[in-house]
């Protein structure tokens, strides 16, 4: 591993329009994609992920700021001089060539000799299995089928990171599930940097080496799939990422102050104020009431889901919770609605949002 | 029993008035076919079948010159006009819309709207003035008038396609390292040649029809095919003059089938 960054974009800015009518869909955005790695863009749409890959594919260029490749400063090539591949979300497949011509175009474009560009081409359709559709034009291929073309079009000439946008949107369920292991296994085995751009959580969590957050045109929260879902530092990220409790708390001498008297000590030094308590449902527990240190709440109602039910609280300043218990067999260990229970958690399931 | 929705077709008369509009468009031309095959002078009075009317055109030395001059003219004007119309659709959908492109629009299409009389007698003046100056009386002023109202029929086909055409395509080629010429080559050009062939097809059969602006402009002994047979019709109708219709009516369904079958969408 080399010290420089794979890729990396320092403050960029993207506005689109002019004058007051301008939108930024880029807000001084910095992230540092490290060699090899499975870096995801996550977000709702127009949180402006997109915007960010097309300025490192080099189809947009930033009203400022600077995008390097390999510790070079790239922000004003063209994208056919930038050593970078797409994968569209529509695949953009050149419908008037064969699978093999759309896998050998890049190559062909670099001016690469012909027994090189069928080699290569015959190597990717090998890593994609479609070595029989190599004649096929990609009209008549499957969602599925087309999708490995695209991979494998953007694959061929080894670029230096591959950029993927929301590429298996377009995919139904089952086949959605068995791209994300491809997806894995090729950039395993070709050790290839992949930015994968996406908005769905699950995907981000299973795929993703690290992940960048994304929320009106800013990256809110950088890490691993483990520290975004379980040290969520924004609300944003905390709520778009899981499910998750929130609970109004007092910052005081380290330690949070609930309503009711309870306090929580909080291994994060916090400044003394307002914060809010961010808990997934999972890890709430449910214990008889008056217990010490645990919050009072009544049970509104609880929704069945087989492995584990969903108790829906309310604590006694409105605030509503959702617990997640695994249920009984005989469904003893029910709580009935309106009765009063206490709640705990323990301290380190507990997590002090920054807003 | 439940109401009958209102539909158009039931109204009285709807079917006879269609048969009526489909017997005037085709009747005409079902019996200049029918009499050019006709073993007798008039083309009133059916005498019996003949191929005798196709044979003489054939050896008519006149009817193969005006033929020659007219597929010369119809050739180099669809293809002048296709390029110009290429050039033109390009401009007018590859760039973010502009201030005036309605306007653009107009003028491409002019010829579709300016009474082609107009155009004739504005041309016969124009490249009056350029004979007097530079003493050339060739095809070319004929060239130049089909190439500049064939270029809207040319146009509207050519636009339709790029229109139609996914931009990411284009996109993409960029992103797997082709440049500007060589996306426009290897990606836009081939996916736009069926509309192109389309509107050199349009732009042909256009030409090949034309007689107001041929006639204004032609200078003497440069008669067309259509200029040729008024010129004929007025002296005499001859069945004759109804074989090479005939000939014409068979080339323009082929082209305009062809057409059709280019500009229909694949799925």
């Amino acid at each position: 591993m080399t010290d420089t960054y794979a890729v990396e974009a320092r403050d960029a800015v993207k506005e689109f329009g002019q004058g007051a009518g301008a939108v930024r869909a880029l807000d001084t955005v910095s992230v540092a994609i490290r060699q090899g790695e499975f870096f995801t863009l996550l977000g709702p749409s127009g949180c402006g992920k997109t915007t960010l890959l097309r300025l490192i594919a080099g189809f947009d260029s930033p009203t400022s700021g600077t995008i390097l490749l390999d510790g070079q400063d790239i922000t004003d090539l063209p994208p056919n001089r930038r050593p970078v591949n797409t994968v569209f979300q529509s695949y953009a497949l050149f419908p008037h060539l064969s699978v093999a011509e759309n896998i050998g175009f890049g190559l062909e474009m670099l001016g690469r000799p012909k027994a090189e560009v069928e080699q290569r081409t015959a190597e990717m359709l090998a890593l994609v299995k479609l070595e029989a559709m190599a004649g096929r034009k990609t009209a008549q291929l499957s969602g599925g089928q087309q999708q490995r073309v695209a991979l494998a079009r953007a694959l061929a000439p080894k670029p230096k990171v591959l950029l993927l946008d929301e590429p298996l949107s377009a995919l139904d369920l089952k086949l959605r599930k068995e791209m994300q292991g491809e997806l894995k296994r090729l950039q395993l085995e070709t050790g290839i940097t992949f930015v994968f751009v996406t908005h769905d959580q699950e995907e981000a969590l299973t795929m993703s080496d690290r992940i960048g957050v994304m929320s009106g045109g800013r990256i809110l929260q950088i890490g691993s799939p483990r520290e975004i879902y379980a040290r969520p530092t924004n609300r944003f990220v905390a709520d778009f990422i899981g499910e998750t409790n929130f609970i109004p708390a007092r910052i005081r001498g380290g330690a949070a102050h609930l309503a009711g008297g309870v306090e929580l000590k909080i291994g994060q030094s916090r400044a003394d104020g307002a914060a809010t308590l961010a808990v997934r449902p999972e890890h709430l527990r449910l214990v008889p009431q008056g217990m010490a240190g645990a919050l009072s709440a009544t049970v509104s109602h609880s929704v069945y889901f087989g492995t584990d039910s969903h108790v829906h609280l309310k604590l006694l300043d409105g605030t509503e919770l959702v617990a997640r218990q695994q249920t009984d067999p005989d469904g003893a260990g029910e709580p009935k609605p309106g009765a009063v229970v206490g709640i705990s958690f323990a301290p380190g399931a507990v997590q002090v949002l920054e807003d | 029993m439940a109401n009958k929705a209102f539909s158009v077709s039931r109204l009285p008369g709807f079917s006879t008035m269609a048969l009526l509009v489909f017997a005037a468009l085709y009747l005409p031309i079902l019996m200049l076919v029918l009499y050019s095959f006709n073993s007798g002078k008039s083309v009133a009075v059916w005498e019996g079948f003949t191929l005798d009317w196709y044979a003489r055109a054939w050896a008519n030395q006149q009817v193969k010159e005006v033929t020659v001059r007219s597929l010369v003219i119809a050739s180099c004007a669809s293809v002048v006009a296709t390029v110009a119309a290429t050039m033109a659709a390009l401009g007018t959908t590859r760039r973010k819309a502009f201030k005036g492109q309605t306007f653009i629009y107009v003028m491409i299409n002019q010829p579709l709207m300016v009474p082609e009389i107009v155009t004739a007698v504005a041309l016969l003046i124009f490249f009056a003035s350029i004979k007097v100056a530079t003493g050339y009386q060739g095809l070319g002023y004929l060239i130049a008038a089909h190439s500049a109202f064939c270029i809207p029929f040319a146009y509207l086909p050519i636009r339709a396609r790029l229109e139609g055409m996914d931009l990411t395509l284009e996109t993409a080629a960029a992103d797997l390292y082709a440049s500007p010429w060589q996306t426009f080559r290897r990606v836009t050009l081939p996916l736009l040649a069926p509309g192109m062939i389309a509107g050199l097809m349009l732009a042909f059969v256009t030409s090949l029809d034309d007689v107001v602006i041929t006639v204004f402009v032609k200078s003497a002994g440069q008669d067309t095919l259509p200029t040729y047979m008024l010129g004929q019709i007025r002296r005499q109708v001859t069945s004759e003059v109804n074989a090479i219709s005939t000939v014409l009516l068979v080339l323009t369904v082929v082209l305009l089938t062809a057409f059709f079958f280019l500009t229909r969408k694949k799925d």
